[in-house]
C-alpha cells in the first residue's frame, strides 16, 4: 500500500463508508484515525449517525437520505485535521490488576509455554504502558496495544466457552480487559475490579479510544475490597497524567 | 389506568427492537434493532407510531398475547405467519384493536422468519442507553420476552381496524455491494460467490447467518487487522463458508468482509428459514441506494396500501390468503 494513496475511501455497504489509512497495528496509523475521528465529530456533518475508530481505519455510519457518499467523501478530504491536538487529548488510566492463581486461570501455562516465570510473566504485563486501540466485539471490550514482545502467545487450542467478567487477556501479541462474561479463546493473566463498561453509572464507558493503559497489581484481599467498591458504581483505577 | 400488554406465550428470542441502539458502536455496542427494518416499519406506521419506534420482534416460535385495563390498537407486519384473534383468522398484516378478554394469537406460517407487533402509542418503558431494544448477546436491554411478562403502554386513542394489502414480494438473487475487503479474495472466489446458490444453515440466528455453499478461497490470507462492520457485512473466516452479520452482530472483526448485502435486500435474506438456498448478485451504490429508497417509501406509504376490516372476513379473502402462501411455498422450493 503506497503512502500516497492514502486514506483509501471503502463502502461498507451504501450507510458507511470506511476511511482506511494501513493494514497494520502501528501508532502512527491510529493517530491519523484518531485525528480524522475528532475531525469528524467537529465538522458536525449533517447525515451522520455514529463513527466507530479502529486500529487503522474509521467506520462512518451516515444516513443515505441525508448524505451521498460522494459528497461525503469530498468534505472528509478538505476537513482541517490537526493530529497534535488529537493527541493530546489522550489520558492515562492505572488500572488495578490481580494475578493471584485463583483469578489468573492461564497465568501458569502462560508462564510454562513462554519460558518464564508467573511472576516475570506478571512483571512484564503490569510494567508496560498500553494504547487503548479499539473497543470490539462485545461493549467496552478495550483493545491494547503495547503487550511486550516476550508474552506474544498464539490462542488457546480450545477456546472457554465463558470467561469471568473484567478480565486482563492475552493472545496474538495484543493485549486485552474485558466487561461481560464472554467465550474466549485468549489466556486469562488477571483480572481487574474495574469496570470498563458499567451500564448504570456515569461514565457507562471508562475510558476513551486513545487513551493510555497501566496496571497497579493488587493482592487478593485489596481486590476484594475494591470489587466491592466497583460494584457499589465508583471507578477505582486512576487518573495519572499521561506522556509525562 | 393505561392499558398493559400481557405475553400469555413466546418463542425463544421474542424481544422489543426499535431502530437500534446507536451512537456506542464505537465502545462496542451493537445496535441491536428489527432483521427485517422494513415489515417492522410497517408495523409502526400501521399503529400510527414512528418508524423506528418500539415493536415486538416475533421469531417461529410465535407469540400469544392479551391486552390489560384497556384497549389497545396494534399494527402487525412481517413474514406471512398465521394471524389469529379469538380463533378467527386475520390478513397477515393490518391493525386491529385488542381489548379485555380477546387473544392474539401468532404463529409462523408457510414460509419467513420474522413478524412485528407495534402497539398504537408505544410502549411505557425507560430505554436503556436510548433505545428499548434487546441485546440478547450482550444483555443490554433486558432479556427475551417470556410468558408472564406485562408491558406498560402509553395511553393512545383506538384506532379503526385495517388490512394492509402487501405489495408483491421482490424475489431474485440477493444483492451485494463489494468491499471494503473484496481484494482480499481470488477473482474466481468472487465469480463462485455470485454464481452458485447457498443454504442457510441452521447455526444462525440475530448475530449472523452462516452460509452453506462453495468455500471462497482468499488470496492473502484470512486474517485482517480488525475494522468496523455494519449489519448486511459478508464476513469470510478460514474455512471459506461466508456469514452475514445481522442485527446483534459484534462491532468489529479480524475476518475479511467481501461485500455487504444492500440495505434493501437485508429484511428479506432475513427472512429465510435454515435449509432454503439463497443466491447473490454483484449491485452497485447507485443501485443500493436506489433500492432503499424505493423500499423506505413503500413502507412509509402503508397506510394507502390498507383496506378496512370489519364485520368478518369474506371467503373470497380467506381463500386468497391460502393461495398467495401456497404461491410462496412453491417458489421457495423452485
Amino acid at each position: 500500500m503506497s503512502a500516497a494513496a492514502l486514506p483509501r475511501f471503502l463502502f461498507a455497504g451504501e450507510c458507511a463508508l470506511v476511511v482506511e489509512y494501513g493494514d497494520r497495528i502501528d501508532p502512527a496509523i491510529h493517530d491519523q484515525v484518531l485525528a480524522l475521528d475528532r475531525a469528524v465529530a467537529a465538522a458536525a456533518i449533517p447525515g451522520l449517525r455514529e463513527t466507530v475508530p479502529t486500529y487503522r481505519s474509521l467506520l462512518i455510519d451516515y444516513d443515505p437520505e441525508q448524505i451521498a457518499p460522494d459528497a461525503l467523501i469530498e468534505r472528509l478530504r478538505n476537513l482541517p485535521i490537526d493530529a497534535a491536538q488529537a493527541k493530546a487529548r489522550a489520558r492515562r488510566w492505572i488500572v488495578p490488576a490481580c494475578y493471584d492463581p485463583a483469578l489468573a486461570l492461564d497465568l501458569a501455562f502462560v508462564a510454562e509455554k513462554q519460558g518464564l516465570t508467573p511472576e516475570k510473566v506478571v512483571a512484564l504485563h503490569s510494567g508496560a504502558i498500553y494504547r487503548l486501540y479499539m473497543y470490539g466485539f462485545a461493549p467496552g471490550f478495550a483493545y491494547l496495544g503495547g503487550l511486550p514482545k516476550a508474552l506474544d502467545i498464539s490462542r488457546r487450542a480450545e477456546p472457554r466457552p465463558t470467561s469471568p467478567p473484567n478480565c486482563l487477556l492475552i493472545a496474538g501479541g495484543q493485549a486485552l480487559i474485558t466487561t461481560v462474561v464472554m467465550p474466549t479463546g485468549w489466556h486469562i493473566i488477571g483480572r481487574t475490579p474495574e469496570r470498563f463498561f458499567a451500564p448504570n453509572r456515569e461514565p457507562v464507558f471508562l475510558a476513551a479510544v486513545g487513551d493510555e493503559i497501566g496496571f497497579d497489581p493488587v493482592d487478593a484481599a485489596s481486590f476484594a475490597m475494591l470489587e466491592a467498591r466497583a460494584a457499589a458504581g465508583e471507578p477505582v483505577a486512576r487518573l495519572a497524567a499521561a506522556r509525562p | 389506568m393505561t392499558a398493559r400488554l400481557l405475553i400469555c406465550a413466546a418463542g425463544p428470542g421474542t424481544t422489543l427492537q426499535d431502530g437500534g441502539r446507536h451512537g456506542y458502536l464505537r465502545y462496542g455496542v451493537s445496535a441491536a434493532g428489527p432483521m427485517d427494518w422494513n415489515a417492522h416499519g410497517r408495523a409502526n406506521i400501521l399503529a400510527g407510531n414512528p418508524e423506528q419506534a418500539t415493536a415486538i420482534e416475533v421469531g417461529l416460535g410465535g407469540i400469544e398475547i392479551a391486552v390489560e385495563d384497556g384497549v389497545v390498537s396494534l399494527g402487525f407486519a412481517g413474514a406471512p405467519f398465521s394471524v389469529m384473534l379469538n380463533g378467527q383468522a386475520l390478513p397477515p398484516a393490518g391493525r386491529i384493536r385488542l381489548s379485555q378478554d380477546d387473544r392474539l394469537a401468532i404463529k409462523a406460517g408457510a414460509a419467513g422468519a420474522w413478524f412485528y407487533l407495534s402497539p398504537a402509542g408505544g410502549f411505557d418503558l425507560p430505554p436503556v442507553m436510548g433505545s428499548l431494544s434487546t441485546s440478547l448477546r450482550s444483555g443490554i436491554g433486558g432479556k427475551a420476552l417470556a410468558a408472564g411478562d406485562g408491558l406498560p403502554l402509553r395511553e393512545a386513542m383506538a384506532l379503526p381496524e385495517l388490512g394492509l394489502e402487501l405489495p408483491p414480494s421482490p424475489s431474485g438473487p440477493i444483492r451485494v455491494l463489494l468491499g471494503p475487503q473484496d481484494d482480499y479474495f481470488t477473482p474466481a472466489a468472487i465469480e463462485r460467490f455470485f454464481s452458485t446458490p447457498y443454504r442457510l444453515a441452521p447455526r444462525s440466528d440475530r448475530m449472523g447467518y452462516r452460509l452453506d455453499g462453495p468455500p471462497l478461497d482468499h488470496s492473502k490470507g484470512f486474517n485482517i487487522v480488525s475494522d468496523g462492520i455494519e449489519m448486511g457485512a459478508i464476513q469470510v473466516p478460514g474455512d471459506g463458508k461466508p456469514i452475514v452479520l445481522m442485527a446483534d452482530r459484534q462491532s468489529t472483526g479480524g475476518y475479511p468482509k467481501i461485500g455487504y448485502v444492500i440495505r434493501a435486500d437485508i429484511g428479506r435474506l432475513a427472512q429465510l428459514r435454515a435449509g432454503e438456498a439463497v443466491r447473490f448478485e454483484a449491485s452497485t451504490i447507485d443501485a443500493a441506494r436506489r433500492e432503499l429508497f424505493a423500499g423506505l417509501g413503500s413502507m412509509r406509504d402503508s397506510l394507502a396500501q390498507t383496506f378496512p376490516l370489519g364485520g368478518g372476513l369474506s371467503s373470497e379473502f380467506l381463500l386468497s390468503l391460502n393461495l398467495i402462501s401456497g404461491a410462496q411455498s412453491m417458489a421457495e422450493e423452485g
